[in-house]
Order: C-alpha cells, then sequence, then structure tokens
C-alpha cells in the first residue's frame, strides 16, 4: 500500500491505496465521485478527462500515487451549487449530449480549452483540440457549437467575478 | 496490471541507485505508453521508479548554440516553450502534432525516445537535427541512440536527463497522422545546419526511424522542395500494416518530405 494525498474539488484527501490504482479507479471508487466515466481505459476516448493542477488529463492513464500533493479538478467540481458552470449550461443549452457518457470528459477537456487558448474559439480549432474524445452518440456537431458558446460565457462570468 | 512497489526519488542519483536495487524495475515518465503496456500485461515490473518529482529534469533553455530539453519536459511544454518556438519552431510544431491535448500534458521526451516506437515523432527531430542524448552516465548522439525498433543503446537503469539539439539554419516536421491513432503513417523531419543536412524519417521504416541519404545529397545541391520532385525512398524497407502498404508509405515519406523542406523555407 501507498499513501497518498491530493486535494480533490477543493477538499484535501489522504488514502492508502494499492499503487496499481488509477486516478480514474480512485476518484470513482474511493471519492465515489462517479462523474468521471471509464469509456475505454485505453486513454483514447477522454470520458475519464479531469485536471490536474489545472491541466486536463486522462484519469485512466494516470497512478493516483502519481497525483500525490496535486489540485485535483473532477467535473463534480465545476457547479458552484445549485449553478450550473458556463460550459454545463452551454452543454444543455445546444443539447450537446445524448447518452451523456462522454459529456463529463468532453466538459473538463473545453474547460482545459479554454483555460489556454482563451475564449475566442473558431470551429477548426474546437475539432482540434477535441481529438481525445471520442462521442458515439452525437456526431460533434452541437458539442462543438456548445464548446463555442460555453466558452464566450466563460469569459462573460469571469468578467462578471472581477467586477463584483 | 501485475502489483508493482512504488518510489518517487527526489534527485536522479536516488532514481538511479532504487533501479540498480530492484532489478525488474521501471522508471515511470509520463506513463502513457508504459501504464498501458502493463495494463495489457505486457510488461509486469517489480518496482515503479516515478521520475515525477524531479523537477531538475523539467527545464527547457538555451545553451550556446543548442536548445536543452529537460527529459521530463511534457510534450505541451515543449510545444508552448518561447525558446523553443524561437530557435527551433519545426521542434515546437512537432510536439503540437503529438497525440491530443491530455496526452501532451502527461507525456514527456525522455519517455518518448527511450521507448524509440517505430511511429513516434520525436526520434525523427533528434536525428533530423543531430541531438545528442544525455543521460545519467554519458552523452550518446541521436545516430548511436536509436538502434531498431523500440531497442536503443540505454543501458540497464540508465536515465535520460536531457536532450541537446543544435540550433538549424532551416529546420521543419511534416507529418501524415493516422487518423485513429495521431501516431505518424510517415513523418519527415529535415534541418540545414550550414552544410549539415538531414532528412530523417519514421513511421515508415520498417526498422524504425531512419536518415534517407538520397535526398539529402538531392538537397545539398539545393535546399529546395523542387530538389526532390519525383523522389521517394525505395518501397523494400518500409513497412506494412493494415493502415498501409509499403509503396504507399514510401510514397507518402516523398511527399511528407517535400512539404517539410517547403515549410523550413517559407514557400
Ligand atoms: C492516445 C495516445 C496517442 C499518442 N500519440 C502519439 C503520437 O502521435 N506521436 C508520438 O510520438 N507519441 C504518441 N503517443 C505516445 C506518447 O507521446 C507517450 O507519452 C510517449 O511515447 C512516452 O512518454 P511517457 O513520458 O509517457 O513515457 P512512459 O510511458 O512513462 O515510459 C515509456 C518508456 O520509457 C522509459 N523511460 C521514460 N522516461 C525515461 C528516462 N528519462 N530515461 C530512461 N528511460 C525512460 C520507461 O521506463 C518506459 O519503458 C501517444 C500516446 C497515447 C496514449
Ligand atoms: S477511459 Fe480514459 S481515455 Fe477512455
Ligand atoms: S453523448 Fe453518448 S457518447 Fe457522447
Amino acid at each position: 500500500m501507498a499513501s497518498v494525498t491530493m486535494t480533490v474539488n477543493g477538499k484535501s484527501v489522504t488514502a492508502d491505496v494499492d499503487p496499481r490504482t488509477l486516478l480514474a479507479q480512485f476518484v470513482r471508487e474511493h471519492l465515489r465521485l462517479t462523474g468521471t466515466h471509464v469509456g475505454c481505459d485505453t486513454s483514447q476516448c477522454g470520458a475519464c478527462v479531469v485536471h490536474v493542477d489545472g491541466k486536463a488529463v486522462k484519469a485512466c492513464t494516470m497512478l493516483a500515487v502519481q497525483a500525490d500533493g496535486c489540485e485535483v479538478l473532477t467535473i463534480e467540481g465545476l457547479a458552484d451549487g445549485a449553478e450550473l458552470h458556463p460550459m454545463q449550461a452551454a452543454f444543455r443549452e445546444h443539447h450537446g449530449l445524448q447518452c451523456g457518457y462522454c459529456t463529463p470528459g468532453m466538459i473538463m477537456t473545453a474547460v482545459d480549452m479554454v483555460n489556454r487558448l482563451g475564449s475566442d474559439l473558431d470551429e477548426a480549432t474546437i475539432r482540434h483540440e477535441l481529438e481525445g474524445n471520442i462521442c458515439r452518440c452525437t456526431g460533434y456537431h452541437n458539442i462543438v457549437r456548445a464548446v463555442e458558446t460555453g466558452a464566450k460565457a466563460m469569459t462573460g462570468a469571469s468578467a462578471r467575478q472581477a467586477a463584483e | 496490471m501485475h502489483a508493482f512497489e512504488y518510489h518517487r526519488p527526489s534527485n536522479v542519483r536516488q532514481a538511479a541507485a532504487l533501479l540498480q536495487k530492484n532489478e525488474d524495475a521501471k522508471i515511470v515518465a509520463g506513463g502513457h505508453t508504459l501504464l498501458p503496456t502493463m495494463k495489457q500485461r505486457l510488461a509486469a515490473p517489480s518496482a515503479l521508479v516515478d521520475l515525477g518529482a524531479l523537477s531538475e529534469l523539467r527545464g527547457i533553455e538555451k545553451k550556446g548554440r543548442a536548445v536543452v530539453i529537460g527529459a521530463m519536459a511534457t510534450h505541451s511544454d515543449v510545444a508552448t516553450s518561447d525558446v523553443v518556438a524561437e530557435a527551433i519552431p519545426g521542434l515546437a510544431k512537432l510536439a503540437e502534432l503529438i497525440g491530443d491535448p491530455a496526452v501532451r500534458h502527461r507525456g514527456t521526451i525522455g519517455g518518448s525516445i527511450a521507448n524509440n516506437d517505430p511511429a513516434a515523432d520525436y526520434p525523427a527531430a533528434c536525428l533530423g537535427l543531430g541531438a545528442t542524448i544525455i543521460t545519467n552516465k554519458r552523452k550518446i548522439p541521436a545516430e548511436e541512440f536509436f538502434t531498431g525498433m523500440f531497442d536503443t543503446a540505454l543501458e540497464e537503469g540508465e536515465i535520460i536527463t536531457k536532450v541537446s539539439f543544435p540550433i538549424p539554419a532551416k529546420a521543419a516536421y511534416a507529418k501524415f497522422r493516422n487518423p485513429a491513432s495521431r501516431y505518424a503513417l510517415a513523418g519527415v523531419f529535415v534541418s540545414k545546419r550550414g552544410s549539415d543536412i538531414r532528412v530523417a524519417v519514421t513511421g515508415a521504416g520498417s526498422d524504425g526511424v531512419f536518415r534517407w541519404g538520397e535526398a539529402e545529397e538531392a538537397l545539398a545541391k539545393r535546399f529546395a522542395p523542387k530538389s526532390l520532385d519525383g523522389m521517394s525512398p525505395p518501397a523494400k524497407g518500409m513497412n506494412t500494416d493494415i493502415h498501409a502498404d509499403a509503396e504507399y508509405r514510401a510514397h507518402l515519406v516523398g511527399v511528407m518530405a517535400r512539404r517539410a523542406v517547403a515549410a523550413a523555407t517559407g514557400r
């Protein structure tokens, strides 16, 4: 067993884990944060994307022990109480999901995209940036629309926050 | 995945000692090749020595006429580095073309080079720029480092610490991506530094990365895409798999080489 301590969605957690435990498994099974999905378990589909120290990573391809000392953000940490994060709201508004399996990973990837590239994202950039996220339902069209809108709303929201 | 012990040393010397002590131990860097391999039980190390805490291996700096990149620099570190963008923009571009954003946040240059996947991108940059691979024991020229697919000159327990890339006058990379895996179906790195002209090919050769001598000779006369008109390497020696046969790969190498020279010369 190995001891691991990390901050998940703002709360510090410490646990003893088998070193084999994947970060995806850790958040789902130990912390019961089941919003992070495991679609392929082979680093292809992106359903498991979470942020580690502010960067999108595939949690099925990282050991929990490798996140020791890190800040982890999962889909559960995005909303502000009952109020959806602007990117979540945009996915709802634009029907960016059908079965919803890929959605947490899509949204975490989209938020990372805005963090890195800003809010003025054209369609080609969004499609290129979503290469590591697979959706078997939607045909991507509405996801791309959602990301475009969510990105704009995110700067709106942070501008409002700064003004407050 | 089989069980293993986990170690997280805080400097290179500690890491080397751990590797020496545990015979079947393996280094883990970004884990984006090793962990999938362990999940498939194709690798079952007794211990993992994680280089993740070695911030000394993460730096990117210009040193004289070279860019020196720490082994633990991620693909995204290299793709977004101002130092790399200014000195060797073709190298930043190559890093940007690896996998997807999440893969680039974890995968490292050291891991990619140590693994020497025949379809990986960095081996082409190392050979195509005449890089030197620096380990905790010695300095190895790229020519001697890549010794066949998934094979390198690294000894048991040897740790890559840095890679030094001489700054070229011109350089660029062109890649035809496998649309599913995004690895190179054929990738060509070209560079010109004085009279040293290099054309390195990845993804296509059946024995991993190689230099395409005929193209280098043609470019020595004139470093322009036109010099390579109609040229492609012999299909013999190219890889055939479900994605592309040898003839097609040979053809792609010619096309990618011309595109790379065009990008390098701004044409
Ligand atoms: C979905 C996906 C898409 C990808 N697409 C591409 C692509 O388009 N192009 C491409 O080139 N690659 C691609 N990769 C591979 C990716 O770049 C890997 O990150 C890389 O090949 C290995 O780097 P790593 O840091 O993850 O190494 P690890 O998986 O941690 O290690 C790989 C091997 O190298 C050894 N090693 C690691 N670091 C060192 C060191 N410093 N010294 C000595 N030995 C060391 C390890 O022991 C292990 O044997 C992709 C991977 C995935 C999962
Ligand atoms: S479950 Fe991690 S990428 Fe598919
Ligand atoms: S909504 Fe079903 S997989 Fe994307």
